[in-house]
């Protein structure tokens, strides 16, 4: 097949609208039949949201690139299997990157990494022109919005376990709480959430 | 509500540790409510990611494009059909033509080496047979006739060489499968004729096994029929 080069038409509104993006349950669909073009219109329609959370959870910007890698190339392996009835194609692959994520940052648990690197991941944002107009943008405002209905101990523990990468029984240690407590202001929290923005339903 | 519902917020947000993700993943098999909520709840904890969106390098794109290029996307989810004993079917069926195949015979790896005669590029099926780890099968079949399949790992290829095999009944087809575990994928229809060279579709790099069975022409049965006429165990 032909090198692949950047399509230049389908960047998306980065963060806009999801009706706004190419259609991503086609693009799973071709990629699971091997196009290796869709999935390169793929890459840009969600590149910016996978590789953001890769960073915000493993924190190091070299190792959120390795996630991301990995994770898009699981992508390309499973896309054939993603069934639209079960759920939205950004949902299904921000799943895996996170998860991926997550093993990650466990995997590699440094005693120190949390703190080390805490600093840098601050920064790291803070720099990026693109956060800035992620941040801005409409659905990451309505996203905000929502997490701002959440009672701060459910925003906190669904925010710790997310990002954090921690388990419910450690954020139950972090946030003071009894074991067990943590993972119902998780489940509070994302429902919440859930109905918020009308998701999922 | 039990405890172990109680966990489709952490699981979704993949704050459970080792054990327990195992634990309620066994439970999600069995339970609905449970496979509902957790998968709306990882849409809302997708929306998420809208807040940290963040360009990645420039450099990952390539990278990313370049190592997908290399790995062939695996076939669509394989209906879950259990199967039940195919080794019980096949020896209640004893259909005519295996009669005398009780066992897979092992004829052992090593590779051919293929030889170009032509200036045609080798086939699948010939590049398969060339493999430095292609493992070789063979059933008689009918009446002096064999079935042979190839595969390997490494190309995560199988295919099936038929010579002298009997056509099916009026109205049958034969129809290949895949063998994961307790799951039988369908792999494809053989064509007409009694020698022919046929890729498997599917993963076969992980398959446990391969089957021929007997179906109906033009139906894409999820599972085989009872007329299971050839088994290959990939268990050397």
């Amino acid at each position: 097949m032909e090198p692949v080069r950047p399509t230049g038409v389908d960047v998306p509104a980065e963060g806009g609208a999801r009706s706004g993006a190419p259609d991503l349950v086609e693009l799973l669909k071709a990629c699971g039949r091997g196009d290796q073009t869709a999935f390169a219109r793929l890459y840009d329609a969600t590149s910016s949201r996978v590789f953001g959370m890769a960073v915000r959870v493993v924190r190091d910007p070299a190792q959120a690139e390795e996630v991301a890698q990995e994770a898009f190339l699981e992508i390309w392996r499973t896309s054939g299997r993603f069934d639209p009835a079960k759920g939205s194609p950004l949902g299904w692959l921000l799943t895996i990157v996170h998860r991926k994520a997550v093993d990650r940052v466990r995997s590699a648990e440094a005693s120190t990494r949390r703190d080390a690197t805490y600093h840098q991941q601050n920064q790291a944002v803070e720099h990026d022109s693109t956060a800035e107009a992620a941040a801005a943008s409409l659905e990451a405002r309505r996203v905000r919005g929502a997490l701002a209905s959440l009672t701060p101990v459910q925003r906190e523990a669904l925010e710790l376990a997310y990002f954090g990468g921690y388990t419910h029984t450690e954020v139950a240690t972090m946030l003071d709480l009894p074991v067990g407590t943590a993972k119902t202001r998780i489940r509070d929290g994302l429902i919440r959430l859930r109905d918020t923005m009308g998701v999922g339903a | 509500m039990s405890d172990i519902h109680a966990l489709s917020g952490a699981y979704a947000v993949d704050a459970l540790d080792g054990d327990e993700r195992a634990q309620f993943e066994q439970h999600l098999g069995e339970c609905e409510t449970c496979r509902a909520e957790v998968a709306s709840l990882q849409e809302a904890a997708a929306l998420l990611a809208e807040t940290t969106a963040t360009t990645p390098p420039a450099g990952l794109r390539d990278q990313v494009l370049t190592s997908i290029a290399t790995v062939r996307p695996l076939p669509p989810e394989p209906g879950e059909a259990p199967v039940v004993s195919l080794e019980s079917r096949r020896r209640r069926r004893a259909t005519a033509w295996l009669a005398a195949a009780a066992a897979v015979v092992v004829i052992g790896g090593g590779g051919l080496v293929w030889q170009q005669t032509h200036d045609e590029p080798p086939s699948r099926v010939e590049q398969l047979q060339a493999a430095g780890d292609v493992q070789r099968f063979s059933l008689p079949v009918g009446d002096g006739g064999s079935a042979t399949v190839y595969r390997s790992e490494h190309l995560n290829e199988a295919a099936i060489v038929t010579k002298g095999m009997p056509a099916p009944p009026d109205g049958k087809e034969y129809v290949l499968w895949l063998q994961h575990g307790s799951t039988m994928t369908q792999a494809g229809v053989m064509p007409e004729g009694s020698d022919n060279k046929v890729l498997f579709s599917g993963d076969a790099a992980t398959a446990d096994g391969a089957a021929v069975s007997i179906e109906d022409a033009g139906t894409e049965p999820i599972q085989p029929s009872d007329d299971v006429v050839a088994l290959f165990s990939f268990d050397t």
